[in-house]
């Protein structure tokens, strides 16, 4: 058997509806035969009848009406067709869901899913990684799994989660990611993890960023340079020990992710290795991100914008020269 | 389905209220009159932080707003809505520690004067962005049902500035393909902070509305008690009894700055004249003294009791202790573990 990431989504989610009757899943187009856009939800509405929910598009309605419903004592698992529409939503999801139990003391437990990231073809609107936005804000968890067995852990993790929680499942590592079976694991939502341990760089990355590191360490590892790879899996919290702990090792660091460049999560890395850390480095911080423009249609227009191995492995280069 | 309700004076209104019910609500009106003039007058006196918002004017539609709900209902109150939240169950105290700064209060104070809430009585805090509450409404009323209760309904209310946000529109309309028994009062003061109406809609009436998102709209003058309790009640039950969403469209006048900070003086001397722009709390006293459902003894004895639960609220929350920056739990999340420490 195998399972592809978008497949575990799905197999989590089945496995929410079947052992908590309080989950439910709000989105457009979830419903019916037609399953969600990438068909994350394919099957289950008849599986699970009346808690497969097809909605109007309505972003700021369907995160306005999931927190009545998690107030309410319910999880409701919202799907956003595409990350960037979330945007519509971002004042339900801010100033409602993330100030509730901080003004009320009463728990919201929302996941809202933003299928996130570049593919090819898709252009500034379908494309975006929200992260860094949900992140500044209080009252979030915002998780982005890189595997197939993240990706199904740590979704069932999130709506057992009592606060709002930033579901960032990238889209290219739907269909490109595939594990022999379901995991029996796991590691908890803000516990980051070496995915490939080194000792002469950290590249600290998360989501789909985690499998261009991987490609680049590999890579330097044919010359004798050992990168560790860190996935924090989660940006907030961020487990900022993990990281220094690996810096702490390597005595160096790059961040890479996949969204804008000004702030982020790859800045905050920086700020926090640079603030409680600043003794372990051995040569300055670096980070890479996407370029600052929208994202590009085009698929040589799009393969640049977003870092990739090369541009990674030019940025770690520079790093280890220092 | 369109109505407009008759006045007070008009014998159909008049009889289908019985005078009980005007009268338990003109007492929560003049208590409303009452407590807002003291919170203004406090605040005139540098006694509140932050801004006072209140009714003045709106006092009639609030209490029918708040006068037909139950336990298990949902409320979720907005700007001018003390009538409705004291009417269903939220006390004076609540409102008194929030404004006066008790840590004491439901928001120990973390949110401040109509941002409130008043969970243990169903009552919703509001987030200042206009629209974004009736969701919110929407999502507790969808989750009754999924638990299988019965019977309940939801109402929120609106001002007309505010039925032109997106968030309103997306709101009222995933009520009604929700099928939720859901009931939207919007009052029409005439002005959005300063701005009259026609620069925040160019439709002939917001009630017109209702059949475009599959509601029952009504229209009412905000100023007849009566009227109020008819339809709100009304739509209250109708929106019980399982029929479509209610929009009630009361027309009125803010007697009273946008908040306390706020002369009004952008509101035209003409506009003062017309019927709807009268004081409801005045009208209804006049009505109820000239049908001899109240004399003015027993007017008297209600005003000293209720300012005598206005000062004890008052004193009870001045003599509480504010909440202290250095003992404040500064934690956002109910999820300890997943709390993310920024280190100095
Ligand atoms: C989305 C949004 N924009 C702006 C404001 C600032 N604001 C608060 S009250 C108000 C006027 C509201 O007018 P209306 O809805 O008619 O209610 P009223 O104050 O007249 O009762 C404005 C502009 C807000 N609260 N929400």
């Amino acid at each position: 058997m195998s399972i592809t990431y978008l497949e575990a989504i799905r197999e989590a989610q089945a496995h929410l509806l079947r052992e908590d009757e309080r989950v439910f899943i709000y989105g457009q187009d979830v419903s019916g035969k037609f399953g969600g856009a990438f068909k994350a939800t394919k099957g289950l509405a008849a599986e699970f009848p009346g808690r497969v929910l097809n909605t109007p598009i309505s972003e700021d309605a369907m995160v306005g009406t999931a927190i009545g419903a998690a107030m309410e004592g319910m999880r409701p698992i919202v799907e956003m067709q595409f990350a960037d529409f979330s945007s519509v939503a971002l004042n339900q999801i801010l100033n409602n869901a993330g100030t509730q139990y901080w003004r009320t003391n009463i728990p919201c437990p929302i996941t809202v899913r933003l299928p996130s990231g570049g593919t090819k073809g898709s252009g500034p609107f379908h494309s975006q990684s929200m992260e860094a936005i949900y992140s500044h804000y209080p009252g979030l968890v915002v998780v982005a799994p890189a595997t197939v067995e993240d990706a199904y852990t740590m979704l069932i993790d999130a709506v057992a989660i009592d606060d709002p929680v930033i579901y960032c499942e990238h889209k290219y590592l739907y269909y490109h990611l595939k594990a022999d079976a379901l995991p029996k694991d796991r590691l908890p939502i803000g516990k980051a993890r070496i995915v490939r341990p080194g000792r002469d760089l950290s590249i600290v990355t998360y989501s789909a960023m985690v499998h261009e590191a991987l490609a680049v360490a590999k890579q330097f590892s044919a010359d004798g340079i050992e990168i560790e790879v860190v996935d924090l899996r989660s940006v907030k919290p961020l487990d900022t020990d993990t990281v220094l702990a690996s810096v702490a090792r390597t005595g160096r660091l790059l961040c890479v992710g996949e969204s804008f460049p000004w702030g982020g999560a790859t800045a905050e890395i920086v700020a926090r290795v640079a603030t409680e850390g600043f003794h372990l480095l051995d040569a300055a911080p670096a980070r890479i991100n996407a370029k600052d423009t929208p994202i590009p249609y085009h698929p040589n227009l799009w393969s640049e914008h977003r870092p990739n191995a090369k541009s990674i492995a030019a940025k770690a280069r520079q790093v280890l020269a220092e | 389905m369109l109505q407009t309700a008759k006045r007070a004076g008009d014998s159909a209104s008049h009889k289908a209220v019985p005078h009980e019910r005007y009268l338990e609500a003109f007492r929560w009106m003049l208590q409303t009159r009452i407590f807002e003039d003291k919170l203004a007058s406090l605040y005139r006196g540098g006694m509140i932080t932050g801004g006072v918002y209140i009714g003045r004017g709106q006092e009639a539609v609030s209490t029918a707003c708040g006068l037909f709900l139950q336990k298990g209902d949902v409320l979720a109150p907005l700007i001018r809505d003390q009538a409705a939240r004291a009417t269903f169950g939220e006390p004076l105290l609540n409102v008194t520690r929030t404004y006066l700064g008790s840590r004491q209060g439901s928001m120990r104070g973390r949110d401040g004067n109509i941002h409130r809430g008043y969970p243990e009585a169903g009552q919703l805090a509001m987030i200042s962005h206009l629209g974004a509450m009736i969701p919110v409404v929407v999502g507790k009323l969808l989750a009754k049902r999924m638990k299988g209760e019965e019977g309940f309904v939801g109402l929120t209310t609106i001002g007309e500035g505010g039925m032109q946000t997106g968030a309103t529109h997306e709101g009222m309309n995933i009520a009604a393909v929700e099928k939720v028994p859901f009931v939207l009062v919007a009052s029409n003061n005439h002005f959005a902070y300063s701005t009259p109406n026609d620069r925040e809609f160019a439709c002939a009436h917001l009630v017109d509305r209702a059949r475009g998102y599959g509601y029952e709209g009504h229209q009412i003058d905000g100023t007849d008690l009566a009227a109020c309790l008819e339809v709100i009640g009304g739509a209250v039950e109708r929106a019980r009894a399982g029929g479509p969403p209610q929009l009630v469209v009361a027309q009125l006048l803010r007697l009273a700055g946008h908040g306390e900070h706020d002369d009004a003086s952008y509101v035209p001397p003409e506009m003062k004249k017309e019927r709807w722009a009268q004081d409801c709390v005045a009208l209804t006293e006049q009505l109820a003294l000239k049908n001899n459902w109240l004399d003015a003894e027993a007017l008297k004895q209600w005003r000293t009791e209720i300012s005598a639960e206005v000062d004890k609220a008052v004193e009870t929350a001045q003599r509480e202790a504010a909440p202290v920056g250095s003992e404040e739990d500064w934690c956002a999340m109910s999820t300890r573990e997943l709390v993310d420490v920024v280190g100095e």
